[in-house]
Formats: structure tokens, sequence, C-alpha cells
């Protein structure tokens, strides 16, 4: 096993091996249809030493966060916090960053609550 | 006496959710406690930081936690995305050695927090601590007629092993609020699926879509009304829903039903 992939098993604190793949996280995914490595992949991609494409993939940003497949998960593997941890591997890096304080007053509107604005700070940047 | 809280209302609340931080306080004296705001009680970060060797990211929430645990105090939240971080770093605290170890090196307590305080969200309180039966007693404009839908969303139950509000698939804790206050509630199948969360910054058409179908949902099962606890889910709902339905803070509709005025 690569570095790569330790460290995102690190980070996440998931036993793959656990998964069993019946697919009740990706069919309980809200985000399903926008993303290109489904949650029931997840595991696999890092058993498989390709979490770099993992950390590549669109569905970095397209989780988010409902932990709807942690709570449906039979076998507790949470996948949520791999696709984190991938996305942590990409904002822990030297310009990883992909939202800056630049780019915000074309993104909010007069109702944007802070909370929006911490928790996308949050997942966006280091 | 009056039973008291340590409050923790977190940013929004102080900005663009202000009205939920007024109405709540008001409610609460009128039904007998009182939200104490924890001095000095720093931004909770709004997501929970899922990786497990992060501390850094947690330590506003142990500082909030440790405050009441000096008061002797439950700690009380409003926003769901507040209660949600503090919840879980103090399930961490608790029960995560290597985090509870750490972060008691990094802030050199007097004495090690080890999660000893009781998180409540004001909902909790209101079922747990105050009863509904009783605020149906205090209540004195019932909500008569009206159709309210309880959008849970995300963050007040899921995952609920750490969570521990209600039930996550079935939840009733807001519908047997809304029958407290003499409305009628509305079941809907997407009242606990997500509203976009924080895709919403750089992708509102994902939020759109997702919020879309709760509003959706909710129309289409009869609800005149929404009710949230999340200032997220009000914004994803209001403006990326595309749809009309009204949408308030639970705190609102419990100040119109207690007749209290709630302006600032
Ligand atoms: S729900 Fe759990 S066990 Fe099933 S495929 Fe997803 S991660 Fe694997
Ligand atoms: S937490 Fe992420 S991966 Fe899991 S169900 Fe929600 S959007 Fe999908």
């Amino acid at each position: 096993m690569s570095n790569r992939e330790e460290k995102v098993l690190q980070i996440s604190g998931v036993n793959p091996r656990k998964c069993m793949k019946c697919g009740k996280c990706s069919a309980s995914c809200p985000s399903y249809d926008e993303m290109d490595i489904k949650p029931h992949q997840f595991v696999s991609y890092v058993l498989n030493g390709r979490t770099k494409a993992l950390a590549e993939s669109k569905s970095v940003e397209k989780c988010l966060a409902c932990f709807a497949c942690v709570e449906r998960c039979p076998r507790n593997v949470e996948p949520a916090k791999i696709i984190d941890a991938a996305r942590q591997l990409n904002v822990r890096q030297r310009y990883g960053d992909t939202l800056s304080a630049n780019d915000i007053p074309s993104l909010i509107d007069e109702d944007t609550p802070q909370q929006l604005l911490v928790s996308a700070f949050r997942k966006y940047k280091r | 006496m009056a039973l008291k809280y340590s409050y923790y209302p977190g940013c929004t609340l102080k900005n663009k959710a202000k009205s939920l931080d007024i109405t709540a306080r008001k409610c609460a004296s009128a039904l007998g406690f009182e939200l104490e705001e924890i001095e000095n009680w720093q931004c909770c970060g709004g997501v929970y930081p899922l990786g497990s060797d992060e501390i850094a990211t947690k330590l506003s929430s142990v500082r909030a936690l440790d405050y009441a645990k000096s008061k002797s105090q439950k700690l009380v939240t409003l926003c769901s995305a507040c209660h949600h971080v503090i919840k879980r770093v103090n399930d961490d605290m608790k029960n995560v050695p290597d985090t509870r170890m750490r972060a008691n090196n990094y802030l050199k307590l007097d004495t090690p927090y080890c999660g000893e305080t009781q998180v409540l969200h004001y909902l909790e309180v209101l079922r747990d601590e105050i009863g509904f039966d009783n605020i149906a007693k205090a209540v004195k404009n019932p909500l008569k007629g009206v159709k309210i839908g309880a959008y849970y969303g995300c963050m007040l139950l899921r995952p609920s092993k750490i969570m521990e509000f209600d039930n996550p698939e079935n939840p009733q804790i807001m519908e047997d609020f809304i029958k407290a206050l003499g409305a009628q509630s509305v079941i809907f199948p997407y009242r606990n699926e997500c509203c976009g969360g924080h895709v919403a910054l750089k992708s509102p058409e994902s939020a759109q879509k997702l919020s879309g179908k709760v509003t959706r949902s909710a129309e289409g099962f009869g609800a005149d009304m929404l009710i949230t606890a999340c200032p997220l889910c009000l914004y994803n709902l209001n403006k990326n829903s595309q749809s009309d339905i009204p949408v308030y803070y639970f705190t609102e509709l419990l100040a119109k039903a207690l007749g209290i005025d709630s302006e600032e």
C-alpha cells in the first residue's frame, strides 16, 4: 500500500475490509447522480491503489456531508469519511485550496448565512 | 428557581438568523428557563471535522463545553450545525482517547475535559425538560388549522448513534412540537433529506435540485409552511428551491403561539 492510501485510511479511520459491497450507501446518497465515483466504490479505490483518482474525482466536492451513507451502512464503514479524507489530501497540499476570500463577493447575496461561509471555508480551504 | 443553561448561539444567530436567537430567548423566559450565553464563545466551524487526526478545528467546541462544565450547566444549542459539531466533538472527548489526550494537552485546563457536559438542542429542552404538554398549556394563540411540515434535514438526526436526537428515519419530535402549538403536522418523505448544505456556495445548481425536491415533497403532501432549526436549510429552501412556500424558524412559531412579540 502506498503512502497516499495509508494516509487516507489514517485520516478517515475507516477499515475498508468491512465493506460487503451491498450498495446501500450509494442508494441513499442524494448526490449519487452528480458523483463520478459512487459511495460504494470509495473503499475499493483505496484498496486498489487508486486514491489519486478518488482525490481528483468530482465526488470530493459533491459530497454534502449529509451522513445518509453513514447512517444506513449495515457494516458501519462510514464511506463519507473516506471521501472527506480524499478531500483533505487535496487541501492539505500547498496550493490545494479551492476557495479564496476573493471569490466570496461574487458568490453571496444579502441573505447568505455566515454558516454557509464558514462551512465552505472548512471544506475548500486548509 | 428558573432552570439555567449555558447557551451557545453561534455566528449566524448573531447576524442573518437573529430572529432565531431572539425568539428562542423570549420563549425561554416565558416558559421558565434561562439561556445564559457562554462568554467568549468561538465559531464551531459549521461542519464537523471528520478527519480522525484533526484537533485544532475541535477546540472551540471543547472550550464551550468546558465552560458549561465549570458552571455545572447543560449546554444548549439552536442552530442544527452548531449542535451537530458540538455534540460530536463532545462524543470524541468522551470516547476517543487520542482526541481527548491531544485536545487536553493543547488546552492545559486545570482539570482535563472528558466529555462531562450534556449537550441539548433547544427542541430537546422543550421535549425532555419542559414537556410538550406544558408547552401546550402555555399556548395563548393556538395555530388552529395551519398545516406545518417539519423539515429536519441532516445535522440533527445523523449519525443517530452519536446525535441520539430521534429516530433518524421516522423522527417525531418536531411533529409533537407542532401539535403542542395547536397546528396540524404534515409528514412528507423528504423531511430528513439534504437541502444541499455547504455545496450551495459553489454549486447553487446542486442546491436547487436538492432543496427543490424537499419543497415539492412538502407541498405535494399539503403543507402550508415549513419549519426548521437551521439557518442554512432556511436559506436553501428560500433561495434555491424555486418555491414560495414560507419557511420559518421553529421558535418564530413558538413565539407566535405563546403570544410573544418577536421584535428585538
Ligand atoms: S453501505 Fe457500507 S457495506 Fe454497503 S457498500 Fe456501502 S460502505 Fe459497503
Ligand atoms: S455523506 Fe456524502 S457520500 Fe454520504 S450519502 Fe451524503 S452526499 Fe453521499
